[in-house]
């Protein structure tokens, strides 16, 4: 095999969120108007590989992605190991997003995110609408209930990475190719002790929007909702939830896909998100 | 069907390789009938077809008959694929001590996902996991 290289370059940035510093793993590729990309709950930013290599994209936009502080290549903030377990809160979550534009100078970018990524676009473009482009939520649902035992995530005798993936396996849709399957399955069980579930705090509680999504303006920054079939995590119900709540919103349903559209499935979930990206550039 | 699950499992050398730290008992429950399925180190070491006088397992996979027909669809519809789908929907009750199930979860959605190769039209898949 000739050995290739992909158009991705990666690199790290210092930053400060919430007044500390951090140091946070970047990729991006291609040029024009930015859209960044935001990972799942335990995860991290290699669920965008996809689109990192896609062309069709890259010769329109500046696709960036990063991994979250605690996941991938991101490193805990100094003194983590003196505090308590890590939880993700709504605020910090916003911040993170901020830092990261903010240092990359992504100008009004177009921010896509997926299942917490898909709820914070919301929080997002209720806060911040003046600031992005558009936003496109991936399994977006305005709460989920939790439907199991979160402390089976994070106990030492218990594998983390193994139930993790057990937990996740069924979100993905029954016709991934295996090999996507496995890559994003394997992201699941590289995650570090804790993470998901600390993840899910935000998902499955604190980062409730249901009170607020009526106060979206899609007219400042226009939303639109790509939700799989066969997710029971953030279900198609839910995301047609929020776009009943959300005025002006586009929802569509993506036939036979999952929680994870973009990893599990590249091929068919770019063939619903390049029109989607269409139309924003077309102010449609 | 849980009486086929030797046949489906104990010729599966992956499946027993990644359930060798798994030893235990469960029932399986589909409407009225019962099954008791001992687990030796990643094999099914029996299964015993109930009703039963004070049975003993450490957890319990309860559901409808055609909830479990539904999940053993070659490509079964959304919300009746997945064990932990079934969980959240109600269709399936995980109970008792859910350790050995918890802790070896990507095997039994493996596991308990292997009749779907019976149907005449799927291919060996093990594997796809629930």
């Amino acid at each position: 095999m000739t050995a290739t290289f992909e158009p991705i370059t990666g690199r790290y940035v210092r930053l400060s969120i919430d007044g500390r510093d951090h140091r946070v793993y970047v990729e991006e590729a291609g040029e024009g108007p930015p859209l960044l990309c935001l990972h799942t709950a335990g995860a991290d930013s290699r669920q965008y590989r996809a689109i990192l290599n896609d062309p069709e994209i890259t010769s329109h936009h500046r696709v960036v992605t990063f991994d979250m502080p605690w996941h991938g290549k991101s490193s805990p903030p100094a003194g983590w190991h003196a505090e308590g377990d890590y939880t993700l809160s709504t605020d910090t979550y916003i911040a993170t997003v901020l830092a990261v534009m903010e240092a990359l100078d992504l100008d009004k970018p177009i921010v896509v995110g997926c299942s917490i990524g898909g709820r914070i676009v919301l929080h997002l473009a209720r806060k911040y609408p003046e600031m992005m482009r558009a936003v496109v939520g991936l399994q977006s649902g305005p709460h989920v209930d939790p439907y199991y035992d979160l402390d089976w995530l994070h106990r030492p005798d218990v594998h983390g990475g193994l139930v993790c993936a057990g937990i996740v396996s069924g979100l993905i849709g029954p016709d991934a190719p295996d090999e996507h399957r496995w890559e994003t399955l394997w992201h699941y069980m590289q995650g570090g002790p804790g993470i998901f579930k600390g993840d899910l705090h935000f998902y499955k509680g604190e980062g409730d929007i249901r009170q607020h999504l009526a106060e979206i303006d899609t007219s400042r920054c226009p939303v639109y909702l790509l939700s799989g079939e066969y997710d029971y995590s953030a279900t198609p119900d839910d995301t047609r939830s929020v776009a009943a709540a959300v005025r002006g919103s586009s929802i569509e349903i993506m036939d036979g896909l999952g929680h994870f559209p973009m990893s599990e499935d590249p091929d068919a979930f770019l063939a619903y998100f390049r029109p989607v990206l269409e139309s924003i550039r077309n102010g449609s | 069907m849980f009486e086929r699950l030797p046949e489906l499992v104990n010729d599966n050398a992956l499946l027993r390789h990644r359930g060798r730290h798994l030893t235990t008992a469960f029932l399986a429950q589909a409407s009225e009938r019962t099954w008791l399925v001992e687990v030796h180190k990643g094999e099914i070491a029996d299964v015993r077809t109930g009703p039963f006088v004070m049975p003993r397992w450490t957890f319990a996979l309860r559901a409808e008959q055609d909830a479990w027909d539904a999940f053993w669809e070659p490509v079964p519809r959304p919300r009746c694929h997945d064990l932990m789908a079934m969980i959240k929907f109600r269709t399936l009750r995980a109970e008792g001590d859910l350790y050995p199930f918890m802790s070896n979860l990507l095997w039994f959605k493996s596991v308990l996902a292997t009749p779907r190769t019976l149907h005449p039209s799927t291919a060996s898949n093990e594997e796809s996991p629930a």
